[in-house]
């Protein structure tokens, strides 16, 4: 049953995201930056998604301080494991923007630098998972380091945008503002469809952390006669 | 026994024990002279470049020679099984947490003031002319390292390739106090106060401080006892 919603949704996705890229590319170029600007379509939903996994981790971490069950530290590995890949898609796509706007693959820019120290405290994350082999230890101290991290997050964006900036700033939903209408709906369409990609992708990763505690409780036994 | 006294008698413990044995704060002052004689290769040196470079450098410095001393912390109580014993002791973990972090402390300060004697005589720039300032950023930048550094130590005390996740771990954590504390030496260095453009930089590294001091202390059981 399980296989088959992550089939289907897995389905839906890809047919979303491929319905996309067919209206995207159908678009005009933008007045200024010309076509690499529909790059937007994907640089910030990736964002968005990458962001709500961090606090989707953090609340799991949360939880299971709390709670003390393991389902909760395989949620939030899975969930961070899916963020940093989109964390990293969005940097990629901006690096990729930047080179033909600013002339440069890099700027150390609030935007920029924030999502990459964020990229490199959730890598540290998964670094220190690897490196404890007891899985309750392992699932404690990985909650404190998510909860860190979350909480640093703001910290480091707003302690780098006390530094000038060259990265524009948001075009929704401002006053200042000058998406056209229907291009909001598209950037919707393909948010959504990273929720879907993000989601398919982390019920997989859950799978096999089930799996993974399956082994290790059979393992045990098997030690144990 | 009070909290209070609990996290001295702590404190006075890791204290005793370093000074009797000094093998954290000697290899942490070592390295930092290895260091200060290192970055006198990468850049040019002249008066007006020692000015400017100066807080930087010595944060770099602070930060990497922390890490060697915050490293040995639990470290430390690792042979003949002491942190099992120190975590049954009747105290709560948040008071060892923050013993340890207070004898880290007072190290890391005497390191750094070695360093700033040092690198006042090597590089030729003069630091006293706002020491009140400039003491004021120290202890709260210290403290910013300290509290992170401590906390880690204790997170990765009993993993694998301790001594290496170490870094690794905190040196992102600490983006935001180790800028503000170099935004805010780059003119103490300079000879100049911190004027009202700055303040926002020590707003950080105080609300950092403040934050993370509260974060860890109501985490600390998690990471100690599980």
């Amino acid at each position: 049953m399980r296989n088959k919603i992550i089939y289907v949704l897995g389905t839906i996705a890809a047919l979303i995201v491929a319905r996309n890229v067919y209206v995207i590319s159908g678009l005009p170029g933008e007045e200024a930056q010309g076509a690499i600007f529909k790059i937007i379509f994907f640089h910030v939903p990736l964002a968005i998604t990458a962001l709500t996994c961090g606090t989707v981790a953090c609340a799991a971490s949360i939880l299971y301080l709390v709670k003390k069950e393991l389902k909760y530290d395989a949620v939030a590995v899975a969930v961070t494991e899916v963020g940093l890949a989109f964390l990293a898609g969005n940097l990629i796509t901006g690096s990729i923007w930047a080179r033909i706007i600013w002339g440069v693959w890099w700027a150390w820019d609030v935007r920029l630098t924030s999502a990459l120290v964020c990229w490199i405290l959730y890598a540290s994350y998964l670094m220190i998972r690897h490196a404890v082999e007891e899985p309750t230890q392992r699932a404690n101290l990985a909650a404190v380091v998510s909860i860190f991290a979350f909480i640093d997050v703001p910290i480091v964006y707003l302690s780098i945008r006390l530094f000038r900036t060259q990265h524009p700033g948001p075009v929704f939903f401002s006053s200042t503002g000058s998406f056209p209408h229907d291009w909001s709906m598209i950037m919707m369409w393909n948010l959504f469809a990273m929720f879907m990609l993000g989601s398919v992708l982390i019920m997989i990763r859950l799978r096999q952390e089930e799996t993974q505690r399956e082994l290790d409780s059979l393992r045990r036994l098997a030690h144990a006669f | 026994m009070g909290f209070a006294r609990q996290v001295f008698v702590i404190a006075a413990k890791d204290l005793r024990a370093e000074i009797r044995t000094k093998e954290a704060i000697n290899a942490s002052a070592a390295f930092a002279l290895v260091i200060l004689l290192l970055f006198s290769f990468a850049f040019d040196l002249d008066p007006d470049t020692n000015r400017e470079i100066a807080s930087g450098l010595l944060w770099l410095v602070f930060a990497f020679a922390g890490t060697l001393l915050l490293n040995r912390s639990f470290v430390r109580e690792l042979p003949n099984d002491c942190l099992d014993a120190l975590v049954a002791a009747p105290i709560p973990s948040s008071a060892l947490f923050l013993g340890k972090s207070l004898a880290n402390y007072v190290l890391l300060l005497a390191i750094e003031f070695l360093s700033l004697i040092v690198f006042g005589i090597f590089y030729n720039v003069r630091w006293t002319s706002q020491f009140a300032q400039l003491m004021l950023v120290l202890a709260l930048g210290t403290w910013a390292l300290t509290i992170m550094g401590t906390i880690f130590s204790a997170l990765t005390v009993n993993i694998r390739l301790r001594e290496v996740m170490l870094p690794i771990l905190i040196y992102p954590f600490l983006v935001p106090a180790l800028m503000s504390a170099i935004q805010l030496t780059l003119d103490l260095m300079a000879g100049k106060p911190i004027g009202p453009e700055k303040v926002a930089w020590l707003q950080m590294l105080l609300g950092f401080d403040v934050i993370y001091t509260a974060v860890t202390v109501f985490l600390v059981e998690n990471v100690l006892v599980g």
